[in-house]
């Protein structure tokens, strides 16, 4: 059982300023690619809050689709353009979705978990593609650009703006998740992966645990997809698909559970490789993908983030190795 | 009347196919301990394969007759070229890890056989419905049937009773038991738990590719069905008990009566209803109608 990740705050402030100059370095595509990156990261952050007591929610494109049709919705049949409002609107009820799924999917794990949660994003699916007067159907529906709190941003800044609303966004993502994994729900949920039977020999209740965690991973996902419902202007039933959902637990273990940027980085990675993989190979890119898996299932089972780490200590060992040669 | 007895038979066709997909699935998990994702990947392989062999049967000029053994024959050739390979090279080396690997380690293989069939076969939908229309109809009181369907029925039903006496009166079936029972001690008396392991899985990967190559002739093969399968294919395991046979019978006769009532009368309901009587299930018997709790380790 790993314990709190340690701070480093110079890598941090770096990392920070690299972020903040991003739209005046960065071409405007891959500022998009980034924004993109930030919102759907904080999806996964979610599903890997679930990694850490050995829970794989394949089934998170639910919340994701939530959000991003709670926001199209308050668009299309309330008029409400405000981001504050479709923001608020999409953690509200994807928090009250993942209270109601989370009530089931408690008291499950591994497998069972796992494929239930399938089965509760693909309902949403069935939903959204059959109840099309409602949903618009396979056609989705379109997001206007939003006003951010009663500010009209020009839509020449557009980008810049949406940018550091996710950035806002992914911080606030990390903050929490840095202080949850130090709390004492954040160390249950650790010992819950290792041996549930004990915890509860402890006097904590496993299913409450796990049902809290569920709920700010729903939200988490909610909130991603609202960012991403604004960032692309449009919504559309692949949001709830099983792919989408497959494809944020792929990059949540790229990641690896080691750290909570780690999210965000095999997000960012994950983004740049797709946006060229599908340009050269359109027919190749999920065998790619699969492969990939398979590499880290079998000699990564850290991730990125446990590959950066192995690198780190082994360059901060280095000159002590070397002097006693 | 005439109503009742087409939903009664529609049922019963949709669940002879559900069994013939769950049964690998669930027959796998109970020996390997894996839930086996690429189980769909194994299905959709059959199929394309099928419709292939049915066209080349057809185009050759041959006897339509002949597309039947084409079928049986995809089924076995998918299951023999792919099970062995992937148990060995694969699954064997996460033996001991806990069931999530498994599960995501045949998400990965089901990503890539997702695409190895598009670039096989396209995207363009294929069809095998030359077998289908060969065997002409059948009247049943006031009600005019395909017989290929109701074929299917008699094949699921042989299937099933080929899978007991396997299990229940050979040798082999008396090893595969004592695997499912205890891994480890099966081990120490001397049963070679990895050939066990690789028999069972191809058995599996030969059952879903002959769940798709006799459903071939009745569908349009296109990308994306190997995960409607699967995910179907788990709801009804679930309901039976994961590992357990009779119980995928039973959660295949449920959902297929049910699925057919529901298309019948509330088409919109369709999909849902199937996950309400798995989430239902799982809610007051969360080991499935037959399954037993598993004793939690220390």
């Amino acid at each position: 059982m790993k314990g709190r990740p340690p701070l480093r705050p110079l890598g941090a402030v770096l990392g920070l300023g690299i972020l903040l100059g991003a739209p005046w370095i960065l071409p405007g595509w891959l500022l998009f690619l980034l924004t993109l990156a930030l919102a759907k990261g904080l999806v996964v952050l979610g599903i890997v809050l679930l990694m850490w007591g050995g829970l794989v929610s394949f089934g998170h494109g639910l919340y994701f689709a939530a959000g991003a049709y709670t926001v199209a919705f308050l668009y299309r049949f309330l008029g409400v353009r405000e981001a504050a409002v479709g923001i608020l609107g999409a953690v509200l009820v994807s928090g009250v979705l993942a209270g109601v799924v989370g009530l089931f999917l408690s008291r499950y794990r591994a497998i069972f978990f796992g494929m239930l949660s399938v089965a509760f994003s693909m309902i949403l699916y069935a939903f959204l593609l059959k109840f099309y007067f409602v949903t618009g159907g396979t056609d989705g529906l379109r997001v206007p650009i939003p006003s951010i709190a009663g500010f009209e941003p020009p839509a020449r800044d557009i980008r810049t703006v949406y940018y550091f609303l996710n950035l806002g966004f992914a911080c606030l993502g990390l903050f929490v998740a840095h202080r949850l994994s130090g709390s004492p729900l954040g160390y249950l949920m650790r010992a819950i992966r290792d041996n549930e039977v004990r915890v509860e020999y402890m006097g904590a209740s496993v299913r409450r645990t796990v049902y809290a965690v569920y709920l700010l991973s729903g939200v988490l996902g909610g909130l991603g997809g609202a960012l991403v419902a604004f960032n692309v202007g449009h919504v559309a039933p692949d949001l709830a698909y099983w792919t989408t959902s497959g494809e944020f637990v792929f990059v949540a273990i790229l990641g690896g559970t080691g750290g909570v940027g780690a999210p965000f980085v095999a997000s960012a990675v994950f983004e740049l490789v797709r946006n060229y993989a599908i340009k050269l190979s359109p027919y190749t890119w999920q065998l790619g993908l699969g492969a990939v898996l398979l590499l880290i299932i079998f000699f990564y089972p850290e991730g990125l983030w446990g590959l950066y780490e192995a690198i780190r200590s082994r360059l901060s060992a280095w000159p002590k190795s070397s002097s006693k040669r | 009347m005439d109503r009742l007895l087409a939903v009664f038979l529609d049922g019963l066709i949709f669940a002879a196919w559900l069994f013939l997909v769950s049964a690998g699935l669930s027959f796998v998990y109970g020996v390997l301990r894996v839930l086996n994702v690429a189980h769909g990947s194994f299905y959709s392989l059959g199929a394309y394969l099928a419709a292939t062999l049915v066209g080349a049967v057809v185009g050759r000029g041959l006897s339509v007759l002949l597309t039947y053994p084409a079928l049986l024959a995809a089924a076995l050739v998918v299951g023999l070229a792919v099970g062995p390979p992937m148990e060995r090279v694969l699954l064997r080396r996460i033996q001991g890890r806990d069931e999530v690997t498994g599960l995501l380690l045949t998400f990965a293989v089901l990503l890539i056989f997702e695409d190895i069939t598009k670039l096989v076969w396209g995207v363009t939908p294929w069809s095998a419905d030359a077998a289908y229309g060969a065997l002409g109809q059948v009247r049943l009181g006031t009600v005019t049937y395909a017989v290929y369907p109701l074929a299917l029925v008699g094949v699921g039903a042989a299937v099933g009773a080929g899978l007991w006496v396997l299990v229940n009166r050979t040798p082999f079936g008396k090893l595969v038991s004592s695997v499912i029972a205890d891994r480890e001690v099966s081990a120490a008396l001397g049963v070679d738990v990895g050939r066990v392991n690789s028999f069972a899985f191809t058995l599996g990967a030969i059952l879903a590719a002959l769940g798709g190559a006799l459903v071939a002739p009745m569908i349009s093969v296109v990308p994306g069905i190997s995960v409607e399968v699967i995910i179907v294919a788990f709801a009804v395991t679930v309901i039976g008990g994961l590992g357990n046979i009779a119980g995928a019978a039973l959660g295949a006769v449920v959902v297929g009566l049910i699925r057919a009532a529901a298309l019948y009368f509330f088409p919109e309901l369709d999909l849902f209803l199937v996950y309400a009587i798995m989430t239902l299930v799982l809610i007051f018997r969360p080991y499935g109608l037959f399954g037993r709790p598993e004793v939690r380790r220390i």
